[in-house]
């Protein structure tokens, strides 16, 4: 209950902030600050501090999955803005009302990893989209960003006819919008329940990026501002991750063996078209594009096995991933040309990027001692335990192999090539972003090493 | 104790290398920290040779049961004796090189190192993966910087082989996993019944990865390149050590564990083995480049290993073990003579090269000397584990085709006279074709490194009994088990 609060109230604070400060820093750091505060306020709740007793009618639940979640998501954003506050300034004018869109997309995440009811997860879903179409298009004088925002919008504001229509069905079938009465609903209205599950999956997988409902992601990811793209990316498609493990977890628990078929054939379509897709770009941010529908296909998994095992690979996948992606957009800002031969010689000019670098795209390819290998491994085991064919976890491990292959093309520009022209560059960067840069990386090392850290508060 | 400290002295080192400032520092310190690991493992192997200093367990990932458990044991003990021989001299050989960013350049190569040493050592199955894909980085960040012309396309190819290996391996890992209660252990895998049936596919899981990295024919083809556009030290530490893990896995993980499959299928992997072997003998026949010839006459003896592996009873297995140590000597002392031409001479086209004899008549001796250990003459060390091999071939109880196989393996022993004595032939005798360029890489260190080996080659020949001993007991154990689980 904190983080929803507090982050609405955060973001009305950011957007009056910009009458009131003129200083660009001040906003900044005032962005940061509120963002650092919502961090503890949640791992307050966490602990069981909770500061607000609302009685909710059972809409709202808060477990302590979803408020570790919260704490990954808004650690991911405080990184981010660390990172990249200085760059959210490049995009426009109005940079007061870009963190208060952030915040609001925050608020929308803590809805979505708490609801209970099938409004509620819609209200999560509009709350975190509307301020990402307006992210999108925030460079309003590029037209590619202002054809990804209408494109962007135009595909969502379907997706959610289509996830609201999956409401309504359900809601005729059952009778109710809570998870937990459906879980145990009488199957009375047996095609109607299908129909609308149906629906809602589709509309999910949508929103998640997965094949085949994953057409926007390149030209959206591609077209906005890379600074949203990162947080698009990362923080917002994990939130909408454990939204949908839940909803699989409840709503469609009654008849889950029915739709592990369509699971299935939509994990293979995206990682099959996520990986074999990435190997033909020649832009590294399309890349990572790509790279991010095939990374879902992997966090797919987790609904395939929706055992504490896969929550508890959702978790660590959700860190690995979002830390790893955040990193290496951070250092794509910086780089004067987005193709892998901009890539080339980063090791000679910038040795500490480089390196850092390399340990986040290894952990994206899911190579050990990197956060990444276990975040795959648990979403296989949990794969394996809830009964999935062999072959599916085979298909996946090659697709694996496919995209070492596009993570490695930017260590071999950045390692072993030599910067053939002089216009390459990077912009220049401060002792503070190499030093955040290293202290994510070995975040990332660390929880290669001992994953089970991230859960032990899950428990208690 | 011991058994952490090898794994820990070449990474705390490797890791401090980075910070060293010029080369001089570098080598230094490289080479001391190899010859402390040299030292420790030695000392496991004697003084302190208690199960208490042999053996690190601690809690690892609790809540998926595995453990970071290292143990020097067992066929285990040879295979770090010949990691810790090897990087001293691999490092001796290698120091009058001169190398962009020596400091990063001995690092890797130290990081390598542990990583191998995991490999050896980890009895947790998760681990041994953990070690298997670690050992892999270090080795090709250093193909890549410091190879030859070709070395990114090269390294790239080897390095998704093995990776695609490595993860089909997860997956067995996984699945074993879930037949097995939820452990890693290898004693606990090691007291589960695993039904043949689900062994014989299991297997394959494993063997797959194993074989890329040994590597048995098909999935040979990474293996020339790789050894051609390496830098010399890395094809050492490729060739003489890490191939040797895809022999010492099947020894530790899969004989043991997929006994009934090991039988089931020993016939096809023979058949591989004997097709690869004799295609890499033939084809070293016709190769002009020196280091492309040794790497196919590795894939043959390699080969020879796998085969007297699946013959499934003690000669054939004691043997193996007993070559892959020789072998690993033995090639890194051929990978010597190769670099130390070519750094002369300026080139390792054999065509290019003549009457060397007369030029450098100690290099002559040495690489003859080595060169007939390399096809196994009696009094070298080869010869006895050779021997050994084919005895357990010709016994071997589990195959219908004792006959065929031995004569088969026997006609590549003849073909790689035939390659390796031409070599010498046309390299070191005849009329002289090329002067030496630039500096003599004859050095003292590379002399030192080839006199250890030729020592080695000699002592080793006469009197193997001791590094046998080592191994008994544990080629037993497996044998054992196999023979209880028939």
């Amino acid at each position: 209950m904190n983080a929803i609060i507090f982050s609405a109230i955060f973001g009305v604070v950011m957007m009056f902030s910009g009458v009131f400060f003129s200083s660009k820093q001040l906003i900044r750091n005032l962005a940061i600050g509120l963002m650092a505060a919502l961090l503890v306020l949640n791992a307050a709740e966490l602990q069981g501090y909770g500061l607000f007793d609302i009685n909710l009618n059972n809409m709202l639940h808060f477990t302590s999955f979803g408020l570790v979640f919260n704490c990954i998501a808004f650690a991911a954003t405080f990184i981010y803005l660390l990172l990249s506050a200085r760059d959210i300034e490049q995009v426009g004018v109005n940079l007061a009302e870009y963190f208060a869109l952030i915040f609001f997309i925050l608020c929308g995440v803590g809805i979505a990893t708490s609801f209970n009811s099938l409004l509620m997860l819609f209200l999560a879903i509009e709350i975190i989209s509307i301020p990402l179409y307006i992210l999108t298009g925030s460079d309003k004088r590029n037209l590619k960003s202002n054809e990804a925002s209408l494109k962007y919008f135009l595909m969502g504001a379907f997706s959610t006819g289509i996830m609201l229509m999956g409401i309504a069905l359900i809601y005729g079938a059952t009778g109710t919008f809570s998870l937990d009465a459906i879980a145990t609903a009488t199957k009375g209205f047996e095609t109607l329940l299908t129909g609308g599950l149906l629906l809602l999956l589709i509309a999910m997988s949508f929103k998640v990026s997965a094949a085949p409902f994953h057409f926007w992601t390149p030209d959206v990811y591609d077209g906005a501002p890379t600074v949203f793209t990162s947080f698009m990316a990362t923080i917002v498609k994990a939130a909408i991750f454990a939204a949908f493990i839940k909803l699989f977890e409840k709503a469609y628990l009654p008849s889950v063996a029915s739709w592990k078929a369509a699971l299935t054939f939509i994990i293979v379509a995206t990682l099959f078209i996520g990986n074999i897709t990435a190997v033909f770009q020649q832009s590294v941010k399309r890349m990572l594009a790509y790279s991010s529908i095939a990374q879902a296909g992997f966090m797919l998994f987790a609904l395939f096995g929706y055992s504490d095992f896969g929550k508890e690979g959702i978790l660590l996948y959700a860190a690995a991933y979002s830390a790893a992606t955040i990193g290496i957009f951070a250092i794509l800002l910086k780089m004067s040309d987005y193709t892998f031969d901009g890539y080339n010689g980063l090791a000679k000019r910038e040795p500490v990027l480089a390196f850092v670098n390399t340990i986040f795209l290894l952990s994206l390819a899911g190579i050990p001692l990197t956060a990444g290998f276990f975040a795959k491994y648990y979403m296989l085991v949990a794969a394996v335990k809830s009964g999935a064919s062999l072959w599916l976890v085979i298909f996946a491990v090659l697709c694996a192999a496919v995209s070492v292959y596009y993570y490695f093309r930017v260590i071999q520009a950045m390692y072993f090539k030599t910067a053939t022209t002089e216009d390459v560059t990077t912009a220049p960067v401060t002792i503070n972003f190499k030093v955040i840069l290293i202290v994510l990386a070995a975040i990332i090392v660390l929880l290669g090493l001992f994953p089970h850290w991230l859960f032990t508060k899950v428990y208690f | 104790m011991i058994a952490v400290l090898l794994f820990l002295v070449p990474l705390i080192s490797g890791i401090l290398l980075f910070a060293t400032k010029n080369a001089q520092q570098a080598k230094m310190l490289a080479l001391l920290a190899a010859i402390a690991t040299l030292v420790v493992s030695l000392l496991g192997l004697t003084a302190l040779k208690q199960p208490a200093y042999l053996e690190f367990d601690v809690a690892w990932l609790t809540g998926i049961n595995s453990r970071f458990h290292l143990k020097l044991d067992g066929i285990g003990q040879l295979v770090c004796l010949l990691t810790a021989i090897s990087f001293p001299l691999i490092i001796l050989s290698a120091w009058n090189n001169e190398y962009s960013k020596p400091n990063n350049f001995f690092g890797l190569l130290l990081l390598s190192q542990a990583g191998l040493m995991g490999v050896f050592l980890s009895v947790d199955l998760l681990l041994f993966y953990f070690f298997w894909e670690l050992a892999l980085i270090p080795v090709y960040f250093l193909c890549s910087g410091w190879g030859g012309e070709k070395r990114i396309a090269v390294t790239f190819k080897f390095f998704i082989y093995t990776f695609v290996g490595s993860l089909i391996m997860l997956v067995g890992i996984i699945a074993l996993y879930f037949q097995c209660n939820e452990t890693f252990d290898l004693k606990i895998i090691l007291s589960q019944k695993i039904d043949p049936q689900v062994q014989n596919w299991l297997f394959w899981f494993f063997f797959v990865a194993f074989a890329i990295k040994m590597p048995v024919w098909p999935f040979h083809t990474w293996q020339p390149d790789t050894y051609e556009q390496s830098p010399t030290p890395v094809t050492m530490v490729l060739s003489g050590i890490m191939v040797k893990m895809g022999l010492f896995a099947v020894i530790r993980w899969v004989a043991p564990v997929f006994s009934s499959a090991f039988y089931q299928w020993g016939d096809t992997i023979s058949l591989l083995c004997i097709v690869g072997m004799l295609y890499a003998s033939v084809v070293a026949i016709k190769q002009d480049d020196l280091k492309r010839l040794i790497a196919y006459s590795s894939i043959a003896h390699i080969g020879l290993m796998c085969l007297a592996l699946f013959a499934s009873n003690k000669s054939g297995m004691q043997g193996a073990v007993l070559q892959m140590f020789v072998h690993g000597i033995n090639i890194i002392g051929l990978w010597i003579v190769a670099n130390t031409i070519e750094q002369n001479y300026g080139t390792r086209k054999i065509s290019e090269l003549g009457g060397l004899a007369q030029q450098a008549p100690t290099l002559t001796i040495m690489l003859v000397i080595i060169a007939l250990a390399n096809i196994a003459l009696p009094l070298t060390n080869a010869f006895v584990g050779e021997f050994m091999m084919f005895n357990g071939m010709l016994s071997s109880k589990i195959t219908r085709y004792n006959e065929l196989d031995t004569v088969l393996a026997g006609l590549c022993i003849i073909l790689a006279a035939v390659y390796t004595l031409n070599m010498i032939k046309q390299v070191f005798y005849g009329a002289v074709k090329r002067e030496a360029v630039g500096n003599n890489a004859f050095t003292m260190p590379v002399k030192l490194a080839l006199t250890v080996i030729i020592v080695l080659i000699l002592v080793m020949g006469v009197y193997p009994k001791p590094f046998l001993d080592l191994t008994n007991e544990a080629v037993d154990a497996v044998l054992n088990r196999m023979i209880t689980v028939k």
